[in-house]
């Protein structure tokens, strides 16, 4: 299981990474295995404000539901629409091309209070 | 009990296995107090021969000499028994839902055909695997329609099955969602002018038969035009499905979601249920429709094979947030249907559908030459409501004689004009032209 | 992110199949099995399959009807096929099917029993399946004598004072029960916001809640796999409308605690609704009505034999106890000197919730529960809930230890096991499911209930003899076995019906759910 360095992570295991001002959002490589194929995603307009633990869209198996919950407040300025028409890419490559969302961040500090990528995978061996 | 298998040996020797030692052993869990401790007072068992005997004299006690007239969202219509006999395959009826696809092809392939019946006949682009009935289902494409456009206000026309509209307003009684209802004119069409006023910016459907309950020809694509022009969606409601072969398919007229039950096709009237209701809708609103839905896929070998799909929808998966809470629904209706439909097809639907039409014209017929004139002018199919100046005691009057003469509609509709005398009646294939003829003369007196 | 059924659904991809030779305990074997297109795939145009009147053409309805509203020609589409045709086509299909009928079906939570013949014969009597719905009372005496008998009955054999048989399915019970609840408190002066729900409960329930406008609560259910009265208590305030309890739960365990915990919801003035789900289990031996629930939903297809269909009719009758009573749904039947009579008008009972479905119920589903009400008697539906709770307890006793048992508690008519046994072979719940299929068996309901990982849940029912068992068993632990020598034979599985495993991921990306002109079989 994969957990780039580079990335925070929240406890229903998103990922974020920071991209300028702005804070990319994707679910983690943990998280699509428990999953399954998925074979659906629904994600926020562009617009669309967002806020820090509250959901901002669902990710769907044949047989699960998951919500997304965002690592950070502010408001979306990009969105991954081919993601609807290709939701396995969130399986195949969760970390790049399977992004979801682009934050623009009230408080940039936000993201100081996720995980790093060493407490994440503790937190992920911890509920395996 | 020719149902048990067990001997009295085969107990003991389970009983051994399971270290118990009494069948009311296995029982200690329910604490003493909570226990029956005497026979339930049921009437006592009965053998076979009996059980027919009881059982014939309770249908026995349900007159069913001639086909009905009344028809008022339930159809006599006739059954080929070749329905009947594909039906009581046990493969088919004694299978459950199907949750394991590689041994349920055989179920998962007629829903795949019902729900592209439902589509042909509706115009519509995706159907589920079927609802209880027309009137649930009239509700939950209320609800649908609510959560599609986000609006709380739902028109429906005075004209739709009463039946139907008085389940819409339980289902919404919880969640508050706002019922107009749009009233129709002396033709029997819902009145235009009064829906354009009944129709704003918080609607989030309307609510139209297809025909109607008064068998009237609704102008749907106009009712439609109104409704998309705030933004509204348009749910047309089928009961009697075999005017379908007449009419336009209502999606073709700009229906959004049409909704209604198939009872017409393949199932006996049985005291009103059960029967297919059906739901179907636009491709965009797939994820918001309510039920089961059976989709085509392939297996590992790249065979065509069919599951149950789009499941994160139902209550087993999403629970309190799902778009409905139905799981059972009425599979086996839905596959009675679709078998006559196949037997149907399409020279056998248009033509039943004409006969139906013309059956009907010459009740209205019989009944002007036996002095009884149309309550309403607009166009119908197979239904009309006719003058005869005193419904109920016609009603009574007929059951001596062993025919169910119609609906009288002060029933549901009592501020009506005239509507001590009106009598919703219906004529289908089943109806002779000599028994309609005997009907009149018989209204008459 | 959450997975709670813990299966997780993966592209099928091709497996070498093997075992396809073999002869499974349950008698599985490779039949001569037809491929068989669509119906709209089939035919020639102008053949038809029925013979009807023709139309005079006496009416023209262009001349009365807007040429706008009617159809050009019959409906695009449609198959044009014979009676043969017809025959055939559906009649291949059947076989791909396994039902009752054809073998074993211990699909935990459903009591799949066998469905007698003679129900089938009784319920197309031409006295029940030809009668109009708005006919007269005094032309269907029969019809309305039956619905009668049979809600008082159900008020029996549950312990309540009233039944209304109109609910279309269980789901639909529920949904009523819930409005009878609503209605109730609503009556008192405030409906209430929450209802409150054991992790064990079927997905229904909460959807229900939710439909009657109710915030759902779940309660933790112990590690004995019951709800306990400290659970409740904690949870219970003068906001809560109602319990939602099914007895014996999803673990087939029998909640002790039922009537502390009724107690404790009726002191806050909160109602207890039951999920009628289990009843099987409890039929003559225990009432719901006498446990302290208000409400109670039954299921006419798993307690009373009608048949499932493949999906339904079900039929959803709801008992409730006196106080409850004038808010029941219309209609309801009621006897005036020897007469039946339907009160179906609101003015005649003002509390009723209301209408909830079309007409009066499904009418052929109460035939055929009360047929078998009849022939059974009070013996034999005592002895119904005996032998069905003997047959999963020989089951249970038979299978431990080859399978992991998730809760040692005593069970009543249905036993969970899981795959935790299996964990190291790599051999999950949907792969042994899959395997049974080989060995001639319908899987038990798996990943449910959703509280036990990898859940294997089996109710055998009553209708099954020992040897059925026997078989079943053997079946299992042969499962078990192959998994430890072959884990890949098992994850191949199943080889023997008319389809191998189907790529539900694919149909769930690319839905395709109606045939349309072009369309390829594969």
């Amino acid at each position: 299981m994969d957990f780039p360095e580079d990335l925070r992570y929240t406890r229903e295991h998103e990922w974020a990474r920071r991209k300028g001002k702005n804070v990319v959002v994707g679910i983690t490589d943990f998280a699509q295995d428990q999953l399954g194929d998925v074979v659906y995603v629904e994600l926020p307009d562009v617009g669309d404000p967002v806020k820090k633990g509250e959901s901002f869209g669902v990710v769907e198996s044949t047989k699960a539901v998951s919500e997304l919950f965002s690592p950070v407040t502010g408001k979306v300025v990009e969105v991954n629409d081919p993601l609807s028409d290709a939701p396995e890419t969130i399986n195949e490559d969760p970390y790049e091309e399977g992004w979801m969302i682009v934050i623009e961040p009230s408080d940039a500090k936000d993201l100081d209070a996720l995980m790093d990528a060493k407490t994440y995978r503790t937190f992920v061996e911890e509920q395996e | 009990m020719r149902y048990h298998p067990h001997t009295p040996d085969d107990v003991r020797a389970m009983l051994d296995a399971v270290g118990a030692t009494s069948l009311d052993d296995l029982f200690r869990s329910i604490p003493k107090p909570l226990r029956l401790s005497r026979a339930l007072d049921v009437p006592p068992a009965l053998d076979e021969i009996s059980l027919f005997g009881e059982f014939r004299r309770l249908a026995a006690r349900n007159d069913v000499a001639h086909p009905p007239f009344a028809g008022a969202g339930c159809y006599p219509h006739h059954v080929p028994p070749v329905v009947d006999q594909l039906l009581l395959r046990g493969e088919f009826f004694t299978a459950y839902t199907p949750y394991q696809p590689e041994i349920s092809q055989g179920t998962l392939q007629a829903l795949f055909e019902w729900q592209t019946f439902v589509c042909l006949l509706t115009g519509q682009d995706v159907s589920n695997a079927s609802m209880y009935d027309g009137a649930t289902a009239t509700a939950e494409a209320a609800l649908m329609a609510a959560r599609l456009t986000g609006r709380k206000k739902i028109a429906i026309c005075a004209a739709v099955h009463p039946e139907y509209r008085r389940v819409v307003a339980t289902y919404l009684r919880s969640t508050h969602d706002e019922l107009a209802l749009v009233p129709f004119g002396k033709d029997g069409r819902t009145d235009l002018a009064a829906l354009q006023k009944a129709v704003n910016g918080d609607t989030a459907c309307v609510i139209a038969g297809w025909p109607n309950f008064l068998g009237v020809v609704e102008p749907l694509n106009e009712i439609a035009a109104i409704a998309r022009k705030a933004g509204a969606l348009t749910v047309s409601v089928t009961a009697e499905a075999v005017a379908l072969g007449l009419l336009q398919a209502p999606g073709a007229l700009g229906a959004d979601v049409s909704v209604g039950t198939f009872q017409s096709f393949g199932n006996p009237m049985t005291f009103g249920g059960p029967a297919p209701g059906f739901f179907a809708t636009r491709e965009g609103n797939v994820r918001q429709m309510p039920g089961r839905i059976c989709g085509a896929t392939v297996d590992k070998q790249g065979r065509r094979g069919f599951v149950l799909t789009l499941s994160t929808r139902e209550q087993h998966i999403r629970r309190e947030k799902a778009t409905s809470n139905i799981c059972t629904n009425s599979g086996l209706c839905a596959l009675a249907a679709t078998m006559h439909l196949a037997l149907l097809g399409k020279k056998g639907l248009a033509d039943l559908a004409r006969l139906n039409y013309e059956r009907a014209r010459l009740l209205e017929a019989a009944m002007k030459r036996a002095g009884f004139e149309r309550v309403f002018s607009g166009p119908a199919f197979n239904e009309t409501v006719f003058d005869v100046g005193d419904a109920e005691a016609v009603v009574h009057r007929l059951a001596k004689k062993g025919i169910v003469a119609g609906a009288p509609l002060a029933r549901w509709y009592p501020d009506l004009p005239r509507s001590k005398g009106a009598l919703l009646c219906v004529a289908t294939e089943l109806h002779s032209p000599e028994l309609i003829e005997l009907f009149a003369q018989s209204v008459r007196g | 992110m959450a997975n709670p059924t813990g299966w997780k659904p993966s592209m099928e991809k091709e497996a070498k199949a093997e075992g396809a030779g073999d002869v499974g305990a349950g008698g599985a074997t490779r039949g001569l099995v037809h491929e068989e297109p669509l119906l709209f795939e089939r035919g020639s145009v102008g053949r038809s399959g029925v013979s009807l009147p023709k139309p005079t053409g006496a009416a023209d309805p262009a001349r009365e009807l807007p040429g706008a509203l009617l159809r050009t020609g019959g409906v695009e589409g449609m198959p044009e096929v014979s009676e043969l045709e017809v025959i055939r086509h559906f009649t291949r299909m059947s076989v791909w099917n396994h039902g009752i009928d054809t073998g074993f079906y211990p699909l935990g939570s459903c009591t799949m029993k066998y469905n007698p013949k003679s129900s089938e014969a009784l319920a197309r009597l031409p006295g029940f399946a030809n009668v109009h719905p708005l006919a007269p009372s005094e032309l269907c005496q029969g019809a309305l004598e039956l619905m009668y008998q049979l809600e008082r009955a159900l008020s029996e054999i549950a312990g309540f004072d009233a039944t209304t048989l109109t609910p279309a399915a269980g789901a639909h019970g529920e949904l009523c029960g819930l409005m009878v609840i609503r209605a109730w408190h609503e009556s008192k002066g405030n409906p209430r916001k929450k209802v409150l729900l054991p992790d064990t409960a079927h997905g229904t329930n909460p959807a229900s809640a939710a439909l009657n406008g109710y915030e759902v609560v779940q309660l933790a259910s112990g590690k004995d796999g019951r709800l306990h009265p400290e659970a409740v208590k904690a949870a219970m305030d003068e906001d809560v409308a109602a319990i939602m309890i099914t007895n014996p739960n999803t673990l087939g365990i029998f909640e002790s605690h039922i009537a502390e915990i009724a107690e404790i919801v009726h002191a806050k003035g909160g109602l207890v609704y039951g999920d009628g789900a289990n009843m099987n289990a409890l039929l003559g031996v225990a009432r719901p009505g006498d446990m302290g629930f208000d409400v109670i939903q039954y299921n006419l297809h798993k307690t009373f034999a009608t048949p499932h269909g493949g999906g339904g009719p079900g039929s959803g009758p709801v008992s409730v106890k006196a106080r409850l009573a004038p808010f029941l749904p219309l209609p309801v039947v009621v006897k005036e000197g020897e007469a039946y009579r339907l009160v179906a008008d609101p003015k005649e009972r003002p509390q009723s919730v209301g209408k909830l479905r079309e007409f009066w119920g499904n009418f052929a589903m109460f035939v055929r529960a009360w047929a078998l009400i009849r022939e059974y008697g009070p013996e034999g539906l005592a002895q119904t809930g005996k032998l069905a709770v003997l047959n999963a307890n020989y089951v249970r006793a038979r299978l431990k230890g080859a399978f992991e048992l998730p809760y040692e508690t005593d069970s009543l008519h249905e036993v969970v096991f899981d795959d935790g046994a299996q964990k190291d072979s790599g051999v999950t719940t949907m792969d042994i499911a899959k395997r049974l299929i080989d060995h001639g068996f319908h899987p038990p309901t798996i990943y449910f209930p959703l509280v036990v990982h990898g859940a294997i849940m089996i109710e055998p029912t009553e209708t099954e003899s020992k040897e059925t068992l026997d078989r079943f068993v053997e079946a299992m632990k042969a499962i078990a076995a192959e998994a430890e020598a072959n884990a890949d034979a098992v994850k191949a599985a199943p080889v023997k019906p008319f389809r191998a495993r189907l790529d539900e991921t694919r149909a769930a990306r690319k839905p395709v759910l109606r045939w349309k002109a072009g369309m390829k079989g594969e």
